[in-house]
């Protein structure tokens, strides 16, 4: 552990930008899993594969990905690959980084950098794994944590989560007569990482897939933690059709509801050009059967706070600065 | 041949763990665990092991940050307490059904409610069916030794179990003792190298953890449970070879002065000095009384349970745990249990003692033994010395 942080400007330097043509034709994920279809997660895992390359360890929460890619004797990844529980993974993927980092430097395994790259869904992340992805980050192991948000516990049968947005019906926030579904805003889980003082946060999504690609990428070269925030479509919970899977992803974008962004110590950037006069977010929203009962008060509602946190992102982006220097150096 | 030091018990237990020289360490601070943590973190802050400490935000973390370590074939220690290893519970099994051999130093303590920070090992008996090798301490010794032990049991091929080793909260924890502090090179000679049967790395690649269908899932179940059973003879050839180079014996149910004896106290961990002290008392007024103490608690260690109860004609068995509700003391239901189809076999009586810090003597002890060999224990247990 702790070899965080010793070369705190080598994010950009030796960052190459990725392109479609550079594009590996290997995976890492490989087909014959048990994904629905039209899954975003599974899309997005194969694509994060492809950008981490082979010195990677794989750390995965249980959940959709763990239940459809591992089905003994069977299993779907070409990586190191280590599932232990629900709310764990960021607990496990540090003692991974501290296991590898204690090994290669004993000289028991050979001297080169592998990545311990930790996942989970919303649910594993934002809820039930927080305490152990906080204490994982703020600890400053060398770990890239991805969570994968499709908006509520898809593996269980699509209950609320902290990620469930805004009035979206799911089977614990029904869309009943007198509640009408989720009555609390999603949490900024990015946001909350940012305030971690991670070298390296951004949001993602599969539907800008080199945009995508690219931040893994750069999150690999962080030497510290680094945090991804992938929304990705779960067109079974979303009571949506599985082509729309990646339009999903480009109308939260064009909506403003998920904007891409990146943050550097500190400093944030949009990665994708959201047009100038966004789309209404019930664009995004007509599509998708939880939100099929929503009312147009209801619906303005939900564009009035969308276009605030616009706002408010538009601003840090604009006046913040990079602040490397806050960084807390970390032992040895 | 180690030096003979006086070494609070907890400092022993963490020097013993440096002696094996760890890669890993991810521990959770917890009363009376504590000063295994602190010491754990000054070895490898000075330098003294080249390992990694991860101060984990929690005992779940610290057993979950365990596995990812031990997942890639570090060696790795952790330590915890009570409620520590009640929130870790979740994990316990996963750690051994996935075959890594973490090494757990356990101060045994209470667990709430209500809160009570003293020593009895109502946290480690609801964690006793998740798959791991149980060692138990009498003394500061037994403690240093069991942890060197440990790893040597739980990484070999045959075994590849988690282990913990059992240390009673404060009365051992916290007590300053004379260790014969092994030397490195004599620890060196008695625990080869770990070399995991998989570790994750890219150049051999394995996925650990997956999913287990209803078609696999008892066949995983199975091959836990016999690696745990088959484990017993690893543990007695460990043994065997600690007592060749150190001097020392272990055995998993140790007796003492049973040959003629027709009642037999019971223990685990440190009252097993008290009842020594209680059994010499006796013997000196004629009461033919042995002791049994249980040093190896998982696998449970039948077949040397039955020759030690040979000719005992009343067992008392102290428990320092309750099952709410049910037959009496976990170690009363299991050794109750155990000796059912022998054709000859001991009344068995179960005191509960201890609880919560509550100090047990030897004259207790006596009287425990007065009143079970006058038949005198009428309930299936009872709580001894409590109010009410």
């Amino acid at each position: 552990m702790n070899t965080a942080m010793k070369n705190p400007k080598s994010i950009i330097e030796n960052f190459e930008i990725y392109a479609p043509k550079l594009v590996s034709k290997e995976e890492f994920f490989v087909g014959g899993h048990r994904a629905c279809q039209g899954c975003g997660e599974a899309l997005a895992i194969r694509l994060m594969c492809k950008a981490l390359g082979k010195d990677t360890v794989i750390t995965n929460a249980t959940g959709c990905m763990e239940v459809i890619s591992s089905l003994y004797p069977t299993t779907a990844w070409k990586l190191p690959w280590i599932h232990a529980a629900f709310p764990n993974s960021a607990a496990v993927g540090s003692g991974v980084e501290a296991g590898l980092t204690a090994l290669r430097r004993k000289g028991k395994v050979a001297d080169r950098r592998i990545k311990s790259v930790a996942i989970g869904g919303d649910g594993g992340t934002m809820d039930i794994g927080f305490q152990a992805l906080s204490g994982a980050m703020e600890r400053g192991h060398d770990m890239l944590y991805v969570c994968f948000d499709n908006e509520a516990y898809m593996n269980t049968g699509i209950q609320r989560s902290s990620g469930t947005p805004f009035l979206a019906a799911t089977t614990t926030a029904p869309a009943g007569k007198k509640i009408p579904g989720n009555q609390v805003w999603k949490k900024n889980l990015a946001e909350i990482m940012v305030a971690h003082n991670l070298p390296y946060v951004a949001t993602a999504t599969p539907s800008y897939p080199i945009d995508f690609m690219n931040k893994v990428k750069k999150a690999r070269q962080v030497k510290g933690p680094s945090y991804i925030h992938c929304f990705v479509a779960c067109p079974t919970g979303w009571r949506s059709t599985s082509e729309t899977c990646i339009k999903m992803g480009r109308l939260a974008l064009e909506t403003g509801i998920f904007p891409l962004y990146e943050v550097e110590d500190g400093k944030y950037r949009l990665t994708v050009e959201v047009p100038e006069k966004r789309r209404p977010v019930q664009d995004y929203l007509k599509g998708q059967g939880r939100f099929r009962h929503l009312t147009p008060d209801q619906i303005r509602v939900i564009q009035e706070r969308v276009d605030i946190e616009w706002e408010a992102l538009m601003i840090k982006v604009k006046h913040s600065k990079s602040r490397e220097s806050l960084r807390a150096p970390r032992g040895v | 041949m180690g030096k003979r030091v006086g070494m609070e018990v907890a400092i022993a237990s963490a020097e013993a763990a440096a002696l094996c020289k760890f890669d890993v360490a991810a521990v959770y601070p917890i009363t009376p665990q504590s000063h295994v943590a602190e010491h754990l973190s000054d070895i490898v802050h000075e330098g003294r092991v080249d390992a990694s400490f991860i101060t984990v935000e929690s005992e779940h973390s610290a057993l979950s940050a365990a596995i990812g370590a031990a997942g890639t074939g570090a060696r790795v220690v952790t330590a915890t307490s009570s409620q520590g290893l009640l929130y870790m519970s979740e994990v316990l099994p996963i750690a051994s059904a996935m075959r890594l051999p973490i090494v757990m130093i356990i101060a045994n303590r209470a667990v709430s409610g209500p809160i009570n920070i003293w020593n009895d090992h109502s946290d480690i008996m609801p964690m006793r069916d998740t798959g791991w090798i149980s060692f138990f301490a009498d003394n500061g010794q037994e403690v240093v030794d069991m942890t060197i032990q440990a790893f040597k049991v739980g990484e070999d091929r045959r075994v590849m179990l988690p282990v913990n080793v059992n240390m009673d909260g404060f009365q051992l924890t916290h007590m300053v003792e004379p260790i014969i502090m092994p030397e490195q090179e004599e620890v060196d000679r008695f625990l080869p190298a770990y070399v995991p049967y998989a570790a994750l790395h890219p150049d051999d690649i394995v996925s650990m953890g997956t999913l287990g269908m209803p078609e696999i899932y008892a066949e995983a179940q199975k091959s836990k449970d016999v690696a745990l059973v088959n484990s017993i003879k690893v543990v007695k050839e460990v043994w065997k070879d600690w007592e060749k180079q150190f001097g020392r014996k272990y055995e998993p149910i140790q007796s003492y002065r049973t040959e003629d004896a027709d009642i037999a106290l019971l223990t685990m961990g440190s009252m097993g000095e008290t009842a020594e002290i209680a059994v010499d008392e006796l013997r000196e007024q004629g009461v033919k009384v042995g002791l049994l103490k249980i040093k190896l608690w998982r696998p449970f260690p039948f077949d040397e349970l039955k020759k030690a109860i040979k000719g005992i004609k009343v067992l008392v068995v102290t428990d320092r745990a309750i099952s709410f509700g049910g037959p009496g003391g976990p170690v009363f239901s299991e050794i109750r249990s155990a000796l059912y189809d022998q054709p000859k076999r001991p009344k068995v009586v179960n005191y509960i003692i201890g609880l919560g810090g509550r100090d047990v003597t030897v004259e207790g002890f006596m009287d425990m033994v007065r009143r079970a060999a006058k038949g005198k224990l009428s309930e299936r247990y009872e709580i001894y010395g409590v109010r009410g």
